[in-house]
C-alpha cells in the first residue's frame, strides 16, 4: 500500500476524482470550496496517525456480535403499491429506472 | 378543565402530564391542544418543526381520551404528547431527515422507536428540523430552515438534533426524540438547558432511524427533567430482531434510578472527572465559563457523598480524529442507498440520459454542502492505498479509546466532564470553517466511540446561557447516568428555587 499524500495535498483534481467515485456531479465552485476545506479536515484528522498502535486490534463496531440468527420464518413484506408511491418513477408495478446502458450497446 | 393552565401545561414536566392525565385532571386532547396552539404562536420564530399534522394530532388524542373514558388499560404515558427527530421513519407522515433528497416522502412504515411510542399511546406533534443526514451540530446543515435556540433566538440551537431541543425548550413539545451519532442528543441538550440522553449502542432500536453511521447511531430522550428522559428512554428501549446490533438484555430499571438519585445520597460513588476534556493542561477551546460551572456541579456532588477523582484518559486527544474518518466513512457508504431510484428525488431523467449521470445529478442537487464533504471525505479514507493510514488506523484509535474506558472503570463508577466546551454560539459564526464546528463535538466522541451511554444534564447558566455536565457509565449502566444526573438536577433546583428551563426568556 502506498502511503498517504502528505497533508493538505488533497488537490482540486482528486476531489473532483472522489466526487465521481461518489456519484456527486460537483460544480466548479464547489470543487474550489471544498478541495480547501477538505485539505483542512484531512490535516487535521491525519492526527489518528500519531497514535502508536503496534498490536492494536481494529474496533468495527462497538457490540462485538457475528451471525446474528433469527427464525427462518415468512414475513409480510411492505405493501407493493405504498411503496412504489414513494419512487420518483414507477411503470408496470415496477421501478423505472433511467437506461443503464451506453446507445452503441 | 381543571385550573391547570394553558402555560402550565407547556411548561410542566411530561411525568407531572402522565399523572394528570391518569388522574382524570387533563384530558389528552386538552394537553395536545395547548401544545399545537403555542406551536403556532412560537414556532414561526423558533423554527423547531419541519411538519406538523395538528389534526391527526388532535385525532390520536381523542382516541386516547375515549379509550380512556371507557376505563381501557392504558400504558403510563397515554395521551402526552411528543416530537420526533426527522430522522426516524413515521408511516404515512412526511420524513425528510433535513434534506432535500426526501422531500415529500412517506414512509411505508413506522421506525421500531415510533412503533413503540405509538402503542404507548403518545400523540405525535410533528417531526423536527435537523442537520441533514445528522451531520452537523448547529441544525444549520438543515436543507429547510433556520432553528432558533430559545434562550436567545440569535444563537444555534446545537445540533444535529436542534428541532428537538428548541422544541422541548421552548415548550413546544413536552419531549422528544433525538438521535446521537458524534453528540447530536447530548450537545444540544446541553446548549439549550435541557436533560439529553444517549443510551448504551444496541440498546435503543436502529430500525428505521435513517443510517448516517450505523456503529455509532442511537436514539434517546431530549426532555425537560431527568425522570422524564429515563421514563421515555425505558419506553423506546429494549430488543428488536429487526436491528441485528440490537442487544438482547433486558433494560436497566431507569426510573427508579433517577428517583432514588433525586434523594440526593451519592455516598459510595465515585466520579471521575476526565484529565483530557477540559482539565489541566486540556483547556484550549474551553470557555472558563463552562468549567466553571462544571467544576461546581462535581463539587456539588462530592457534597452529597461521591468521591471525587481525576482519571487521565490519552487516547481522548484523538478521538475527535477518529471520529470524522469513520463517520464519514460509514456515512459515504449508508448514502449510497439515495440513488433517485427508490424513493425521493430524481433529476435529469430526461430520456437522454444514462442511470450514472442521472445518479449523480439527483445527489448533487439533492444533498447539501456538508454532507458532500463527508461523502468525499468518506469515499477518500477508504479508498485503496489510504484505508490503512485512515480508516483502519481511525479504528485502532477506537480500540485505543475503548482501553481508556475499560482501565477507568476499575477505580471510577462515572466520568464526567463538560458536554461541550461553549454555550451556543452565534447563527452562522461556525458555517464557512468545518473544522470550528467540528470541535463543538470534542466532549461527546469518546462515549460514542466506545459505545457506552452518556447524558448531558443541565449544570446553570455562563452569560446567561445553559451549560451542560455530562455523565457517562459503562455499558449496560445507563442507571448510573440517571442517578447522578437526577442527584444534581434535584440539588442545583433546591439551591436556585427553581428549575433551569424556568429562567428562560427571565420568567423566573
Amino acid at each position: 500500500m502506498s502511503t498517504p499524500s502528505p497533508k493538505g495535498q488533497l488537490t482540486r483534481d482528486e476531489v473532483a476524482h472522489l466526487a465521481h467515485l461518489s456519484r456527486l456531479a460537483v460544480s466548479d465552485e464547489e470543487l474550489d470550496l471544498f478541495a480547501g476545506q477538505l485539505a483542512a479536515v484531512l490535516d487535521a484528522v491525519a492526527q489518528v496517525g500519531k497514535a502508536d498502535v503496534a498490536d492494536v486490534p481494529p474496533t468495527t463496531h462497538a457490540v462485538p456480535m457475528t451471525n446474528v440468527m433469527r427464525p427462518d420464518a415468512v414475513r409480510p413484506s411492505l405493501p407493493r403499491d405504498v411503496v412504489l408511491d414513494g419512487a420518483p418513477a414507477a411503470e408496470d408495478d415496477r421501478f423505472r429506472v433511467p437506461r443503464i446502458l451506453g446507445e452503441e450497446a | 378543565m381543571s385550573d391547570v393552565t394553558a402555560t402550565d401545561i407547556t411548561t410542566t414536566s411530561a411525568a407531572a402530564l402522565a399523572e394528570a392525565l391518569r388522574a382524570g385532571e387533563l384530558s389528552s386532547v386538552e394537553v395536545t391542544r395547548a401544545y399545537l396552539d403555542r406551536i403556532q404562536a412560537e414556532d414561526p420564530t423558533i423554527g423547531a418543526y419541519l411538519h406538523v399534522d395538528a389534526e391527526a394530532a388532535l385525532r390520536a388524542a381523542e382516541q386516547v381520551d375515549t379509550a380512556r373514558t371507557k376505563g381501557e388499560e392504558l400504558g403510563p404515558l397515554a395521551g402526552v404528547p411528543l416530537a420526533l427527530k426527522d430522522v426516524v421513519v413515521t408511516e404515512g407522515v412526511p420524513t425528510t431527515s433535513g434534506s432535500k433528497i426526501l422531500e415529500g416522502w412517506r414512509p411505508p412504515y413506522d421506525a421500531t422507536v415510533a412503533a413503540r411510542l405509538k402503542v404507548a399511546g403518545t400523540v405525535l406533534l410533528g417531526k423536527t428540523n435537523m442537520d441533514e443526514f445528522a451531520m452537523g451540530s448547529s441544525t444549520e446543515n438543515s436543507a429547510y430552515r433556520v432553528t432558533r435556540n430559545p434562550w436567545d433566538t440569535d444563537r444555534i440551537p446545537g445540533g444535529s438534533s436542534g428541532g428537538s431541543s428548541a422544541a422541548v425548550a421552548a415548550g413546544l413539545a413536552p419531549w422528544a426524540i433525538g438521535t446521537d451519532t458524534g453528540g447530536s442528543i447530548r450537545q444540544p441538550a446541553a446548549v439549550t438547558g435541557l436533560v439529553g440522553h444517549k443510551p448504551t449502542y444496541g440498546s435503543v432500536s436502529r430500525s428505521g432511524l435513517i443510517a448516517f453511521s450505523s456503529s455509532l447511531d442511537q436514539a434517546g430522550p431530549m426532555t425537560r427533567t431527568v425522570l422524564d428522559a429515563a421514563l421515555l428512554h425505558e419506553a423506546v428501549a429494549g430488543h428488536d430482531p429487526l436491528d441485528s446490533t440490537s442487544i438482547d438484555a433486558p433494560v436497566p430499571v431507569l426510573a427508579e434510578a433517577a428517583r432514588r438519585g433525586a434523594g440526593g445520597d451519592l455516598s459510595g460513588l465515585r466520579v471521575g472527572v476526565v484529565t483530557e476534556l477540559g482539565g489541566e493542561g486540556h483547556t484550549d477551546g474551553y470557555e472558563p465559563g463552562v468549567l466553571a460551572r462544571v467544576a461546581e456541579a462535581v463539587a456539588l456532588l462530592e457534597g452529597m457523598g461521591a468521591e471525587v477523582r481525576q482519571v487521565s484518559c490519552p487516547a481522548f486527544d484523538l478521538a475527535l480524529p477518529a471520529y470524522y474518518l469513520i463517520a464519514p466513512s460509514e456515512a459515504s457508504s449508508n448514502l449510497a442507498r439515495f440513488d433517485g431510484v427508490r424513493y425521493g428525488l430524481r433529476v435529469g431523467d430526461d430520456g437522454s440520459r444514462d442511470l450514472d449521470e442521472v445518479m449523480a445529478l439527483t445527489r448533487e442537487q439533492g444533498f447539501g454542502p456538508e454532507v458532500k464533504r463527508r461523502i468525499i471525505l468518506g469515499t477518500y479514507a477508504l479508498s485503496s492505498g489510504y484505508y490503512d493510514a485512515y480508516y483502519g488506523q481511525a479504528q485502532k484509535v477506537r480500540t485505543l479509546i475503548t482501553r481508556d474506558f475499560t482501565r477507568a472503570w476499575d477505580d471510577v463508577d462515572v466520568l464526567v466532564s463538560p458536554t461541550s466546551p461553549t454555550v451556543a454560539w452565534p447563527i452562522g459564526a461556525r458555517v464557512d470553517d468545518p473544522i470550528a464546528m467540528y470541535a463543538a463535538d470534542l466532549c461527546t466522541l469518546p462515549a460514542s466511540l466506545a459505545g457506552i451511554p452518556a447524558i448531558s444534564v443541565p449544570c446553570g447558566l455562563s452569560e446567561g446561557l445553559p451549560v451542560g455536565l455530562q455523565v457517562m457509565a459503562p455499558a449496560l449502566a445507563d442507571d448510573r447516568c440517571y442517578r447522578v444526573a437526577a442527584a444534581l438536577e434535584a440539588a442545583q433546583d433546591a439551591a436556585r428555587g427553581h428549575a433551569l428551563l424556568d429562567a428562560i426568556g427571565g420568567r423566573a
